[in-house]
């Protein structure tokens, strides 16, 4: 509960250090105008302990447990009875509706909400990241399944393409993740994790995706989209590539777009049950 | 680019002056509405019912704001703007027949608000998107909610702000939309762009 507090009021200080730089390196004055009401926000959030966007989005958990931490077989348990305490306390913004029937829970859980992925790893503590994704910046995501016989370049394609749908809607600038490889929905949690859980400022290990997230950032920026689609330097925070090997007859790209709003917040848990929070 | 600063009720020839890319602070009178709201507005001005509050020479504010009840009234936690292009339906008629003279969201409007915008001396105006406590730093206080039979978010709130902004002219009384002729430049970018990777990152 306290992590999901600090996750939808407090900016990771990679992002905040992201759009400071940004800030400086702009010369438009209306992008530097919006760029500044953010820092002002993000201020003002921490100052009034609210949350820094009102669409608190939908929560979604990265778990790493332990295969030994005790309370293993409450943990999911635990997570769903934090989302429904934050939502009444810090408040939350209820956002979990029924597809069907549009009805909303009003407590932001309901199937499989909050989503909960599962990694077990070894030793005796658990560590969870949660990331609240607001709605906007998930709208313009995207799956293309390229022929293969295009190759590398597609990605290109790709996430030029959807840098240009996406336009203003994930109120840029964004952090791009691409997903390339594994099937349709290992490029999808793929992309996911590399715009929302990667640090802004960390590049891949592999020094050949390395460039590759280089140049598809500089192109992007290139575009001039601009902050909240009103032209200038910064379209995007950054661009993070992860990959997956790949089935020779598939090409998955996967795009998804992490609005500047970038809430993240992880919890490590030790067996006695106290525990840490970091950004 | 210039910046002004505006008080409600907000007249014509003070909106012909602004052009895109200028940034406005608005004090007095601002009223949110979304989607169910402007449907409602339609069908009263079909009816030719009066509405519950006044928006001639007004600002109406693409918001569903997250609100708590404080003592007799509301206190406004975060007031951030939502996406405009879902009242593109709308706005057109708004505009026309409730003369309305400016309308504040995110994201950019359409070409028929464009149209309506030049037609009848009103401007589009973008709020920052997410920047929901800022907004609601500017709201003075609640002056009164109509419609809640809609839900907290869709009701028309009616807010007195100080300096509410910085709010960037992005549809201007001339019918320039500014959006949509970043995205344009976009496009043509991206045409001349080489479709290939270079040789340094594939060598
Ligand atoms: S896209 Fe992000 S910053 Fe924009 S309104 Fe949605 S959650 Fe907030």
């Amino acid at each position: 509960m306290e992590t999901i507090r600090r996750a939808v009021i407090s900016i990771p200080p990679d992002i905040k250090e992201a759009i400071r730089k940004a800030y400086l390196e702009e010369d438009g004055e209306v992008a530097k105008a919006q760029l500044k009401a953010i820092l002002d926000n993000i201020e003002l959030a921490e100052k009034l302990q609210r949350p820094m966007c009102q669409d608190t989005g939908t929560i979604i958990f990265y778990v790493r447990v332990g295969h030994s931490f005790p309370a293993i077989h409450v943990t999911e348990e635990a997570l769903i009875k934090a989302v429904r305490r934050a939502t009444q306390d810090v408040p939350l913004r209820p956002n979990s509706v029924n597809p069907f029937t549009s009805a909303n829970t009003g407590d932001n859980t309901g199937r499989y909400i909050p989503f909960i992925h599962w990694e077990v790893i070894a030793g005796e503590e658990l560590e969870f990241t949660v990331v609240p994704k607001g709605g906007g910046s998930e709208y313009p995501a995207v799956l293309k399944m390229v022929p293969p016989g295009k190759g590398v370049d597609a990605i290109k394609e790709v996430v030029l393409d959807a840098v240009l749908q996406a336009g203003a809607m994930p109120c840029p600038p964004t952090i791009v993740g691409v997903g390339v490889g594994g099937g349709a929905d290992i490029a999808m949690v793929l992309a996911k994790k590399a715009a929302s859980l990667r640090k802004v400022g960390t590049r891949n290990e592999d020094p050949v995706l390395a460039r590759l997230e280089e140049e598809l950032h500089k192109l992007v920026n290139y575009l001039g989209i601009g902050v909240m689609g009103m032209g200038g330097r910064t379209t995007a925070l950054a661009v993070h590539v992860e990959y997956a090997h790949r089935h020779p007859a598939n090409y998955p790209v996967a795009v998804v777009f992490q609005c500047w709003a970038t809430r993240r917040a992880t919890a490590t848990v030790k067996p006695d049950a106290s525990y840490t929070i970091t950004q | 680019m210039t910046i002004y600063y505006l008080k409600t009720p907000v007249r014509e020839e003070e909106v012909r002056r602004l052009r895109v890319g200028d940034i406005i602070y608005v004090s007095g009178v601002v009223v949110t509405a979304r989607d169910a709201a402007h449907r409602r507005m339609i069908d009263y001005v079909k009816e030719g019912k009066t509405l519950p509050v006044d928006l001639k020479d007004g600002v109406i504010y693409h918001c569903g704001p997250v609100v708590s009840k404080k003592g007799g009234g509301w206190e406004v936690i975060s007031a951030g703007p939502t996406t405009s292009a879902r009242l593109e339906l709308y706005e057109p008629t708004v505009i026309e027949e409730v003369g309305v003279r400016i309308v504040v969201g995110k994201g950019g409007m359409g070409p028929k608000t464009a149209e309506a915008c030049s037609k009848y001396g009103a401007a589009y105006v973008t709020f920052t998107g997410g920047a929901g406590v800022l907004a609601a730093n500017a709201i003075r206080k609640v002056i009164g909610v109509e419609w809640l039979d809609l839900g907290i978010p869709e009701a028309l709130w009616v807010f007195e702000t100080e300096n509410f902004g910085p709010l960037i002219v992005t549809i201007d009384g001339t019918g320039r939309n500014y959006i949509e002729e970043v995205v344009e430049r976009a496009k043509a970018v991206k045409s001349k762009m080489p479709t290939k990777f270079t040789q340094s990152t594939f060598p």
